[in-house]
């Protein structure tokens, strides 16, 4: 009997596999989660496009075999919404990290969502900066200790649902790389949503966020995953920050519909213009 | 004693060589198919042997889980 392959393969550039991410990283399981998302969301490999920004989950486009690019720190949206305004047939995912989303890419990120871009953006949030030595970022919780923080930090990080809602996102789900079949669902729902979704996922950094904190290797931050959360679908976001300690709320927090960016272009010039507006999209 | 014969319902499969040893795939298949073998990969991680393969249900937990990519399994 012939062996059948890992369904995770076919979307792998997989000469460039080992990857380059540390045991017991998080990074690598999302992927698997997005991977068997796409398959069951029936989106033809040469009509997605995946996009990323600087990190080590910024590498995810360049293994990925589907039309991607690794773009500049910060700016994989900004790439993301040229690409998706001149190609309006292709689903289009952002996929990168939390400091790469939401430090230097904050503000692209609140502008996609308050235009109700039409794409996905999954942001794996392992709650530091890993690739450049664990610094601090916009989701480091208080207390957590950070190479920038060494006695711990005192501010406050943003609770990344609340945020994405509070713009506009139409999608909004939190999981962790605990909760895969959650994660594979929320990620095909995300990819099947018109509009801008969102898809947060907790998952650690055991070289530079783990051992700092004590928590122990990436199995055992998974497992503290799974003590810790509490499945809450429509909780309302404002109550889903994170902490060190005490409840990772997750679920699908925000499902609903409005008009996309382009929809609504597309209703405003023809109203304005008449026959004089010729459509970008088709 | 012949013991009664259960249908061999799923298969999983490793691919030790890309594998880093993280035991994901061992603490969570549902229904402990897997241990992490003594032995060394060539990087010098330890990977996941198959201990119990009768009871694999070809889930893919462990293929869902592993950030390596080194290990899936599927149903008969
Ligand atoms: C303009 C610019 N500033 C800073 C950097 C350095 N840099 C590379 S990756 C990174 C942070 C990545 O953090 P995150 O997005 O959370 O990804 P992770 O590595 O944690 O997956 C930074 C600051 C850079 N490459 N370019
Ligand atoms: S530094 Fe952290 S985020 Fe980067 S590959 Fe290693 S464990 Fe993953
Ligand atoms: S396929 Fe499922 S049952 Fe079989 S080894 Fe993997 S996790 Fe265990
Ligand atoms: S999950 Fe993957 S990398 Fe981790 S021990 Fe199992 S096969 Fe190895
Ligand atoms: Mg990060």
């Amino acid at each position: 009997m012939s062996e059948r392959a890992n369904p995770v393969e076919r979307y792998l550039r997989s000469d460039r596999i080992p990857h380059i991410w540390c045991p017991g990283c998080g990074i690598g399981t999302t992927v698997n989660c997005f991977t068997r998302a796409i398959d069951e969301s029936g989106i033809p490999m040469d009509r997605l496009a995946v996009v990323s920004g600087i990190g080590c989950t910024g590498r995810v486009a360049g293994y990925m075999h589907v039309d991607s690019f690794h773009t500049t720190h910060g700016r994989a949206i900004p790439f993301a919404t040229g690409l998706k305004l001149a190609a309006p047939g292709m689903k289009v995912v952002v996929y990168s990290g939390d400091g790469d989303l939401f430090a230097i890419g904050g503000n692209h990120f609140i502008h996609a969502a308050r235009r109700n871009l039409d794409m996905t953006v999954v942001c794996v949030n392992n709650l530091t900066y890993g690739m450049t030595g664990g610094q601090l970022t916009p989701t480091t919780p208080e207390e957590a200790i950070a190479s920038t923080s060494p006695y711990g930090n005192f501010e406050q990080p943003f609770n990344l649902p609340y945020l994405a809602e509070s713009c506009g996102a139409v999608y909004v789900a939190r999981w962790t790389t605990y909760h895969v079949t959650h994660l594979k669902k929320a990620m095909r729902e995300a990819l099947l949503k018109k509009g801008f979704s969102f898809v947060e996922v907790i998952s650690p950094c055991p070289t530079l966020y783990g051992r700092r904190n004590r928590i122990g290797d990436g199995l055992d931050e998974v497992k503290t995953y799974k003590q810790r959360s509490v499945i809450r679908n429509g909780a309302p976001t404002s109550e889903v920050s994170l902490g060190m300690t005490g409840p990772i709320v997750v679920g699908k927090f925000v499902d609903r519909e409005r008009p996309t960016y382009q929809d609504a272009m597309d209703q405003f010039y023809a109203r304005k213009l008449g026959d004089r507006y010729a459509r970008a999209s088709q | 004693m012949a013991q009664p014969t259960r249908r061999v319902r799923g298969v999983v499969v490793i691919h030790a060589e890309r594998c880093k040893g993280c035991g994901l795939c061992v603490e969570f298949c549902p229904t402990d198919v897997l241990a992490l073998s003594p032995a060394f990969t060539s990087k010098g991680y330890h990977p996941p042997e198959v201990v119990r393969g009768e009871a694999c249900s070809g889930c893919d937990l462990c293929g869902m889980y592993c950030p390596d990519f080194a290990i899936y399994g599927y149903r008969l």
